[in-house]
């Protein structure tokens, strides 16, 4: 597909700031050689995403927002102290971090534990490199951009493993072991739901899947709702975010696989926990609600400030799934990858399949994917319902109120006296 | 595009990313006090002297888990070059791959009925 000719060439044109870069690079172009030149782009490239995208979201949206949010939904202030509105919270915890002794217990392996956090970190600037920002702004537009992700995406795993391991400590181990059996576990019904938008769109680029999402004015998210609903489930314990995160859950093994880490080696894995969660919002940003494009708007808004709007909703949901849900239990957990998600994941597959060859074979043509997004919608649904009554839960009769706090006696309302003081 | 630029910015990404580490390890390594006393290298374990040896055994279902997995994840290996370009093949290969998916699920059920997947 032909890239849209929407976007001019001048360099202030900023829908597209590649085009600032570009002119840059033609100047430069005059006077080095080429080699300095690719590698002068890569890095422009880089600096670019890093200024707009990565350096703001992470530091505001991901650690002051996240705490800020998650403080008014659990009815406290979160930070307000340092700055205005506890703006500076961030660089305040890094300052702190920076300042605090990082520990080696007695007997670890010294140089495993200290490459663990190199490990865990260094891929997440990786990940930023695929995702689109706009018609031309791509750092690395690689075909293979879905395999990429999903292997660059799960390299963490393996530094949270060496960082259990390295650390002697029973609960180190424990959480390692866990981090391992969940994400493998979740990791397989993850890469079968992605191949349900490949088997659609046909392609494993990324700025190949926004331009399809574009020229047939539909995102996949309709046409894959369940697809995205298993992402995001599988991606969340991947990630190790609240509802899930039994590798480090603090009322069972202390603090998993980073009990023994502290100051900045523990700041590293905190921080790149945000920077992970950010890419694979980005990534289902790209993936399953159109990236770049946003049925014509994108003419008239940046394309690079749609995208990462999309991003900050998708983890928007992130943060709200940690601050409602409790923690649940590793064997639900695990019975939920193998018993459901990935039954309901084949199917998905197998029904996916079928209407690309019915589109493809018949020539049917394209007003036929709003009949496939409904079907796939009541699919979804008809799938979760189904599978939910062969295991024997029943979704629809969800309790609205906790079966618990009916058996004690029902919601007891706070009286008027206790609510007064303030 | 060609195939280097490409993934000549994938290889700067790769540097950046380790500059972003070795900073704040450095900083860390210049600001952070470092003392070395025997009672901070002692592992934790909720205040107590640690009992026996830190190396503790591990469950035998987390192997179980991994050889499923094995299964699984090179069948999705199977399935992806199939997903870019089945539409281009002839329509047996569809079959084909609906066999095998249903050979999978097969596999599924049995581990399923023989408690592979109960976390015990």
């Amino acid at each position: 597909m032909a890239l849209p000719t929407l976007v001019t060439e001048h360099w202030y044109d900023l829908r597209d700031l590649s085009n600032l870069s570009r002119e840059i690079l033609e100047g430069a172009d005059k006077i080095l050689p080429h080699g300095i030149v690719y590698v002068l782009a890569a890095l422009i490239g880089f600096v670019a995403s890093f200024l707009i995208f990565v350096l703001p979201s992470q530091l505001i949206v991901g650690v002051y927002g996240e705490r800020k949010l998650i403080g008014r939904m659990q009815s406290r202030y979160g930070p307000n102290r340092v700055g205005p509105f506890g703006l500076l919270q961030p660089i305040a915890d890094a300052i702190k971090l920076m300042q605090k002794e990082a520990l080696t217990p007695k007997g670890a392996d010294r140089a495993v534990m200290y490459l663990a956090p190199i490990i865990f970190v260094a891929p997440a600037v990786l990940l930023f490199a695929v995702i689109p920002f706009g018609p031309k702004m791509i750092l690395a537009d690689i075909n293979p951009a879905l395999l990429y992700f999903l292997a660059v995406s799960s390299l963490p795993v393996l530094a949270a493993f060496m960082a259990g391991w390295s650390a002697n400590n029973k609960y180190s181990l424990f959480g390692a072991m866990r981090i391992v059996a969940m994400s493998i576990s979740y990791e397989v019904p993850l890469v079968l739901a992605l191949l349900g938008v490949v088997l659609f769109t046909g392609t494993t680029s990324l700025q190949e899947m926004v331009l399809w999402q574009k020229h047939f004015d539909i995102w996949i998210v309709f046409l894959q709702p369940l697809a995205l609903a298993i992402y995001f489930i599988a991606v969340s314990a991947e990630l190790n975010r609240t509802p899930t995160d039994i590798a480090e859950a603090e009322s069972e093994i202390v603090a998993g696989y980073l009990t023994e880490y502290s100051g900045m080696k523990w700041g590293l894995f905190y921080g790149m926990d945000i920077g992970y969660a950010l890419a694979a919002s980005a990534f289902a940003a790209t993936v399953f609600l159109g990236g770049w494009s946003m049925f014509g708007l994108d003419k008239w808004v940046p394309p690079w400030m749609i995208i990462i709007g999309k991003t900050h909703l998708f983890y928007f949901v992130f943060i709200w799934t940690r601050g409602t849900l409790p923690r649940l239990r590793i064997d639900q957990l695990m019975a939920f990858a193998w018993k459901f998600m990935l039954p309901v994941a084949l199917l998905n597959l197998v029904l996916v399949a079928t209407e690309r060859m019915l589109w493809v074979e018949q020539e049917l043509d394209d007003s036929y994917l709003y009949i496939f997004a409904v079907v796939n919608i009541w699919a979804a649904l008809g799938a979760i319902w189904a599978w939910s009554r062969f295991l024997g839960y029943r979704p629809e009769r969800n309790p609205v109120r906790a079966r618990l706090v009916n058996e004690a006696g029902g919601y007891v309302p706070v009286p008027e006296a206790a609510k007064g003081g303030k | 595009m060609s195939f280097y630029d490409s993934w000549s910015a994938i290889m700067v990404a790769v540097i950046a990313g380790f500059i972003l580490v070795g900073t704040a390890l450095i900083a860390t390594r210049l600001l952070a006090p470092f003392a070395r006393e025997r009672g901070k290298a002692v592992s934790y374990e909720c205040g107590m002297l640690p009992i026996g040896r830190n190396w503790a055994q591990v469950h035998v279902r987390y192997y179980l888990i991994a050889i499923l997995f094995l299964i699984f994840d090179v069948e999705t290996v199977f399935i992806f070059p199939w997903a870019v370009t089945f539409i281009d093949l002839p329509m047996f290969v569809f079959y084909e791959m609906l066999v095998f998916i249903g050979v999978l699920v097969l596999g599924l059920a049995y581990a399923w009925r023989r408690g592979v997947l109960e976390w015990r």
